[in-house]
């Protein structure tokens, strides 16, 4: 198949899948069969277009030109195929995973459940592979929009509540400031597509860039630096799957992907560090990073505690693009692929935990461990793995992270990483220790708890796997992040 | 023929107008009525296809030379306006049927269809010809049709509104009858081009000043601009549905060519600069942004929610009068054409809840959107436009509004355009809140999704909608044109 095929048949499927899943509403198996054929077909897609990529093929098509210079296009390069993979393979373990839960747990509209599930990851993939800002805009308003009914999926007051605040807040920074910034982009070089090394050098003069930069790090929302993080906690109210794929990955990576597109192909990293644009932003972004992480210890409610510690580790791959240098840059990269299957396998424990025992706060979960040792095992390596030590995957980008913040003098950013970490270990740790070691309150055994339904216990046991190869074998990654950041 | 085109274009409706009404009730008016209408459409899209590929059409009538006798000069201007007042006739006529048959008496539909087809006349009119006082005597025409059309609402309230209406668009129609002739008693000449050549002469007098002043307030009372603006929600609110969707989509437009057409061509373009109207049209565009948001905010009844909307997208417009630059020119003319789409779209899509529930106040709708899928849809889009979101016609607006403040160094205009988008999140999410998230009621489960001659119409805008935001070959294109003739003629 040529490379543009390709392409338009990986943007295109899970819109189709999409249709496939409203035709076959009416039952249930059909409609699931649909949803995992689709999303096989995505994870092969995604696999074969890497391979391509990888051997030096050139994947690039522009559909329309909507307006005079601006144009609706798709490219692959590295980040974006990065970004792709992550999203694409993450997609068949959800899906499973979702199965049974949305089954376990007898949710209702499941039909439209799964269909905006479908759209939205076509639009992520729209985000990944698209070759300009304009493009781009077009996929992360779709997003936000076919995320909106997963959000207020349960439909009670606080679902609505929870959705409003999501499509407040994301629409809100996307039109006030992202917009404004693509718009102000293109009214000083008369271009909005990402290239090599940047567009805006030359054309900017480096104390307003500064200033240009601001408006796209708040407004991409999706990246949730503070103050514009509370629509994460509020997305909390979606079922499971949703925050788990979503927004521990496909969101709010579309977040940090478009902030590390912009800083690499808007700004240009060279650019970026010889103007030192960035160098007062990046205090905002390291506060982000341990307020996060300190608000997320206070957190008694699970998903709350991990969508705060999401928060913070979003910070991490936005802290590598404030740095702008070269290993600063791949560590954010490394990190939005260590993150995501650390933080989708937190997701995934915590949503069996939910079906099995129907058990939301942490201070509950004494003893749980032995009735569910398959979960909380997940849960562990997750844990291990976002604090970042060996031999976990997450332990790479932190590394890298580290080395950016030495490579540009900035210790004190060093002292951030490191305290952060300690402060992962002091808030994530305790819950799988409490689960094993810890006696459950009032003498109770639990006998009449198990372990949650099948499918969901082997989505976690491969994305929690996937924590450990990935600290052997990061190569596929390492060389992707590597190119993006402009070779080794 | 070809050289007709131009005429028959006004004169159609005109006649058809005084047959329709004595036609026997039944169906039969309305199928003569759309009929025209679409007819109408199709010589509007001629004549800017001749406009586009000959240049500008000149026509005397009667024979009668100008500047003595009435001259319509269509140029891409009058050309792009007719086509937009005509294209969305020929899809609120064919909407109109069931829509009237529910909410009009029945021995006043041939009435009913006889005043459309006056005021589309006197639409078309106003957009064709190239005589300061033919616009008025259009104006006036359009406007005794459409207070007749809007008192025929179903609730009484409508007569009260159409008497509003009628006060405040008598008051903005003397304004600019008196500015006219005030002019001309200076220039001695009627016809617009004519009086562009002698006016740079006279333009030291007070005289001509005044009637500047008097000619810029009479539009701005029938454009609706805030704070001008008290007739329109009551008169959208309380006409009937069809009606709201023509006169929305329609009339506030050709009001707004209006003024681009006195500021621009009639008057030299340096005039305007001299005068505070610019300043004065950006500061009334900018509080209408955000008064009319927020009180849209606020509305229980959908009909008036969407007519604060469009008292605020006018403030967009104005904006981009203000600017007094091609690119903002340009933007005024791109959201006209966009901004008939999404509230075309809008209004007939409650129309059609109209139709089945009888009512578009909020606690009425709600949970209708599982009931009317395709409704709701049409709601979702047309709001979704309104808002600005890529890939719809709103988006292309916006982005338009934004790059011509942006040009002018216009930083608050900026951000009041980009806030003016928020607050339109939240009119639109709050109504689409009513129609799917609040539980659905007893009497909104036995509603059926509206009849295919409601729902084809309202579609073929939401699709025009997401065309137009993708392919912008017709509409930036040719409002690029138009602000390049508005502008250079008057240099």
């Amino acid at each position: 198949m040529s490379a543009e095929v390709l392409l338009s048949i990986t943007l295109l499927l899970p819109l189709l899948g999409a249709i496939g899943i409203v035709i076959t509403r009416r039952s249930p198996d059909v409609r699931e069969g649909v949803t995992l054929v689709t999303s096989t077909l995505i994870a092969v897609l995604v696999l074969v277009i890497a391979t391509r990529f990888m051997e030096g093929e050139t994947f690039a098509f522009t559909l329309i030109e909507p307006l005079p210079g601006v144009t609706i296009a798709f490219e692959i390069e590295a980040l974006g195929m990065l970004f792709a993979l992550v999203a694409g393979l993450l997609w068949v373990v959800t899906s499973i995973y979702a199965i049974g839960y949305m089954r376990g747990h007898h949710e209702k509209n499941q039909t439209r459940f799964y269909a905006a599930f479908a759209v939205s990851i076509s639009a992520t993939m729209g985000i990944a592979f698209s070759a300009n800002l304009f493009t781009l805009f077009l996929f992360y308003e779709l997003l936000t929009l076919a995320t909106y009914p997963l959000v207020a999926h349960a439909g009670n007051a606080e679902a609505k509540k929870g959705g409003r605040v999501y499509l407040g807040i994301l629409l809100g920074t996307s039109i006030g400031l992202f917009l404004l910034a693509i718009l102000i982009t293109w009214f000083l070089t008369g271009s909005v597509d990402f290239q090599e090394g940047g567009i805006l050098s030359g054309h900017i003069d480096p104390a307003w860039a500064g200033l240009l930069y601001a408006l796209f790090l708040f407004g991409i929302g999706k990246a949730a630096v503070m103050p514009f993080h509370r629509w994460l906690p509020a997305a909390m109210v979606a079922p499971t799957p949703v925050s788990a794929l979503l927004h521990a990955v496909a969101v709010v990576k579309a977040g940090v992907f478009t902030l590390l597109k912009v800083t690499i192909y808007i700004f240009g990293s060279d650019f970026i560090l010889s103007n030192d644009i960035t160098g007062g932003l990046i205090w905002i972004v390291a506060a982000t990073i341990l307020i996060a992480s300190m608000v997320a210890m206070t957190k008694d409610n699970l998903k709350a505690r991990l969508a705060y510690s999401t928060i913070s580790q979003l910070s991490y791959i936005a802290l590598g693009a404030l740095l702008a240098s070269k290993a600063g840059l791949i560590g954010a990269s490394m990190h939005i692929v260590m993150h995501a299957f650390a933080k989708i396998t937190l997701f995934f424990a915590a949503g069996a935990i939910f079906v099995a025992s129907h058990k939301k706060l942490v201070s509950e979960l004494n003893g749980l461990g032995r009735a569910m040792p398959i979960t909380f095992t997940a849960f562990l390596i997750g844990t291990l793995s976002i604090i970042g030590l060996p031999p976990f995957g997450g332990m790479w980008s932190k590394w890298y992270l580290g080395l950016g913040a030495v490579e540009t003098a900035q210790l004190l950013l060093l002292a951030v990483l490191m305290i952060s970490s300690l402060l992962n270990i002091m808030y994530l740790l305790p819950i799988p220790m409490r689960a094993f070691f810890s006696k459950p309150k009032n003498g109770e055994h639990y006998t009449e708890i198990a372990e949650a339904p099948r499918p969901m216990l082997l989505a976690m046991v491969i994305t929690s796997s996937a924590c450990i190869i990935l600290f052997f074998y990061p190569d596929p990654f390492y060389r992707l992040a590597g190119l993006a950041a402009g070779g080794f | 023929m070809e050289n007709h085109l131009s005429l028959l274009l006004v004169v159609i409706p005109l006649i058809a107008a005084p047959v329709v009404a004595v036609l026997p009730r039944g169906r039969l008016p309305w199928a003569v009525a759309s009929f025209v209408s679409v007819l109408c459409a199709v010589l509007a899209a001629m004549q800017l296809w001749s406009v586009l590929y000959d240049g500008t059409i000149i026509y005397e009538l009667g024979g009668w030379a100008a500047p003595w006798g009435i001259e319509y000069r269509i140029d891409e201007v009058n050309a792009f306006m007719a086509l937009i007042v005509a294209a969305i006739a020929a899809i609120a006529f064919p909407y109109a049927l069931l829509s009237a048959e529910q909410e009009i008496p029945e021995e006043k539909i041939p009435l009913f269809y006889s005043a459309m087809l006056l005021c589309l006349s006197g639409l078309l009119g106003i957009s064709q010809t190239g005589d300061i006082f033919n616009v008025f005597v259009f104006l006036e025409i359009s406007s005794l049709a459409s207070y007749a059309l809007i008192s025929l609402g179903r609730q009484r309230q409508a007569l009260t509104s159409a008497y509003q209406y009628l006060i405040m668009g008598t008051i903005g129609a003397t304004f600019y009858l008196i500015g006219v002739g005030l002019i001309y008693s200076q220039t001695g000449t009627l016809n617009m081009q004519d009086m562009a050549n002698i006016l740079p002469e006279v333009l030291h007098l007070k005289t001509v000043e005044t009637g500047f002043a008097f000619i810029m307030i009479g539009i701005a009372l029938k454009l609706a601009l805030f704070p001008l603006h008290l007739w329109l929600p009551n008169a959208y609110t309380y006409a009937p549905s069809v009606v709201t969707v023509f006169l929305a989509a329609t009339a506030t437009k050709v009001a707004v060519y209006m003024m681009l057409r006195i500021l621009f061509t009639v008057f030299p373009y340096s005039f305007a600069l001299s005068t505070p109207a610019e300043e004065l049209l950006i500061v009334a565009g900018m509080a209408g942004i955000i008064v009319a948001s927020v009180y849209a905010i606020y509305q229980d009844d959908i009909k008036r929610l969407l007519a604060y909307s469009s008292v605020a997208q006018i403030g967009y417009m104005a904006l981009g009068i203000g600017f007094a630059s091609a690119s903002g020119v340009a933007a005024t003319m791109i959201h006209l054409f966009n901004h008939a789409l999404m509230k075309g779209a809008l209004f007939m899509a409650i129309g059609a809840i109209i139709y089945r529930i009888g009512s578009c106040r909020m606690e009425h709708i709600h949970g209708l959107g599982k009931a009317m899928p395709w409704t709701f849809g049409a709601i979702i889009i047309g709001g979704l436009s309104l808002v600005g979101v890529p890939g719809t016609a709103g988006f292309i607006s916006k982005w338009y509004l934004v790059l011509a403040a942006l040009e002018q160094g216009a930083w608050i205009s900026t951000a009041v355009i980009l806030f003016g988008s928020l607050l339109a999140v939240v009119y639109v999410g709050k109504l689409i809140e009513a129609l799917y998230f609040k539980p659905v009621t007893e009497t909104s489960k036995e509603v059926k999704e509206a009849p295919m001659l409601l729902l084809v119409p309202t579609w073929t805008l939401v699709i025009a909608n997401i065309y137009f935001g993708f392919d912008t070959s017709l509409t930036v294109g040719v409002a690029e044109k138009a602000a390049a003739v508005l502008l250079g003629e008057s240099k």
